[in-house]
């Protein structure tokens, strides 16, 4: 079932109905501190269900509040919103500290209502797959950040929802860690497809991961580029392919960022 | 050496040094034993009004302990329910405050007149002595939950009870803690305000009463009381901390607890 947040438009968009995401001129504002802030001005993409979209901007050109609308938080001041059952995985894993690795992974599924033992048992066939074996009953505190990441990405692909969003889900990590999580969630992806829309900083990361890569200018937000990354998998930061694509995502955000 | 050892050693060693300055004080200024006695005369007037002062003591740890438990009670049930509903916390919560500034005697005359001369009115003084800082701290607790975790929770589609079931009623239990061990310093001093501020009939035993009394021509032994209510605070109060690395050992292992 499709979540309608705004139905302006015409209903004509097949993308959205089987696990797609569909934004057509959405413009959105908040206020902070008693001033409008407007985040996205006239924003239109898609991602075809299974497909992954990579959303790269300056900060602060709206990249979390288009995530926040996608995943239905909040409905957008004006535009069209249609887009299957979201699920946000937050720039911080937000694990619980209080529950395990394994618990904590499979909160999502005890929220849908499972037997705690029920839920678990389900975590633990992905736990061992996505590479998390023997860390089950480990706390947060005592996991790496890398490790944190990924109990918080099995959190957010356990809720069964057909669309993840990614709101810069490798930030935080080291330039190491953090190319180790591309290949991790690269092969993840290829295990279990879903459409995902992820918003980064990174270009090489947008690259590297997604099928398309949609540049934002900076605030208010709006689309200055789209490139179509039509690479085959495992895609390497060295090939000449990426890097072309590379510099023309720079060239884009350049003259965007400037406004 | 063991950790037991290390970890009392400080404490030990210090109580010892004061105790030392506080007998050569007494000794070389020539003090008076009824305005401060020496240590080692409280010492002695322990062992020997050992009987009395334990009969009374029982009856106000028993104050202490169940005052103090009723106040944990209903001040999470308080807490919760003026975290849940905003219109009771605006309703409530200057009240809560106002309770704490009540002069003791001022109630205790129409608490002994409800309830006559027995524990209960002592109990109720303690209750309402230690209930503040429990209210105070669970409420900050479970308003504290990251405002990304409740995003997260409400795109796993969490419900209202769900979210205070696995994110703010764990979250708060460390802070619930904190404000027992808080209520618990107050707590003692509460039993005592509560035996020696009330009226009562004569007949009825404590402490806070024994070194009121005492105080007149049994200054040492007034101090000996005063030592094994002190003694009494402290391991509870260590008691509850004990019980924080037991409930809530995720709390006590980020925050690299003293014991």
């Amino acid at each position: 079932m499709p979540t309608e947040l705004q139905s302006l438009a015409k209903p004509r968009q097949p993308a959205a109905g089987k696990g797609g995401i569909v934004l057509e001129d959405v413009t959105h504002g908040y206020r902070r501190r008693g001033t409008a802030v407007q985040a996205l001005a006239g924003v239109s993409l898609q991602a075809a269900p299974g497909e992954v979209v990579a959303v790269v901007g300056p900060s602060g050109c709206g990249k979390s509040t288009l995530l926040e609308l996608v995943c239905g938080l909040q409905a957008p001041d004006r535009g069209a919103l249609r887009c299957a059952p979201a699920v946000l995985m937050p720039q911080r894993d937000l694990l619980l500290p209080w529950l395990s690795a394994l618990d904590n992974a499979a909160l999502a599924l005890r929220i849908a209502g499972c037997s705690r033992a029920e839920a678990r048992r389900r975590a633990a066939l992905l736990f061992v797959e996505l590479g998390l074996e023997g860390f089950a009953e480990a706390r947060p505190g005592e996991l790496s950040g890398g490790m944190r990441q990924r109990v918080a990405f099995l959190r957010t692909l356990l809720s069964g929802k057909p669309v993840l969003c990614l709101d810069e889900p490798f930030g935080a990590l080291d330039a190491i860690t953090r190319a180790e999580m591309q290949e991790w969630l690269a092969a993840t992806l290829a295990r279990e497809p879903r459409t995902v829309l992820m918003v980064t900083h990174d270009v090489e990361e947008a690259i590297l991961l997604a099928d398309r890569v949609v540049v934002l200018s900076a605030r208010p937000g709006r689309v200055v580029d789209e490139l179509e990354i039509a690479l085959d998998r495992p895609r390497l930061r060295t090939t000449a392919a990426v890097i072309a694509l590379r510099q023309r995502a720079l060239d884009a955000l350049a003259i965007g960022g400037r406004g | 050496m063991s950790v037991v050892v290390r970890r009392t050693l400080p404490a030990t060693v210090l109580a010892v040094a004061l105790l030392l300055a506080w007998e050569l004080y007494v000794d070389m200024a020539g003090v008076e034993e009824a305005l401060l006695p020496a240590p080692r005369a409280v010492a002695s007037a322990l062992w020997n009004g050992r009987g009395l002062i334990w009969h009374n003591f029982a009856v106000t740890a028993g104050e202490v302990v169940l005052g103090l438990s009723l106040a944990l009670a209903g001040g999470m049930a308080l807490a919760v329910a003026i975290h849940l509903a905003p219109l009771l916390r605006r309703a409530v919560y200057p009240l809560v405050v106002a309770s704490q500034a009540v002069p003791i005697p001022v109630v205790g005359v129409l608490l002994v007149f409800w309830w006559g001369f027995g524990l209960l009115p002592k109990l109720l003084v303690v209750a309402l002595i230690c209930f503040f800082p429990v209210v105070v701290t669970t409420f900050d607790g479970l308003a504290a939950v990251d405002p990304d975790q409740r995003k997260l929770l409400r795109t796993l589609d969490a419900s209202r009870w769900q979210a205070f079931r696995f994110a703010e009623l764990p979250a708060a239990l460390p802070a619930a803690l904190s404000g027992a061990r808080i209520a618990l310093a107050v707590g003692v001093i509460g039993a005592f305000i509560a035996e020696t501020t009330t009226p009562s009939s004569g007949a009825y035993p404590g402490l806070g009463r024994e070194i009121l009394s005492d105080m007149n021509f049994q200054t040492a032994r007034a101090y000996a009381g005063t030592a094994v209510l002190v003694a009494f605070a402290v391991a509870c109060f260590y008691a509850l901390t004990l019980a924080e690395h037991k409930l809530a050992p995720w709390s006590a292992t980020e925050r690299g607890d003293h014991q």
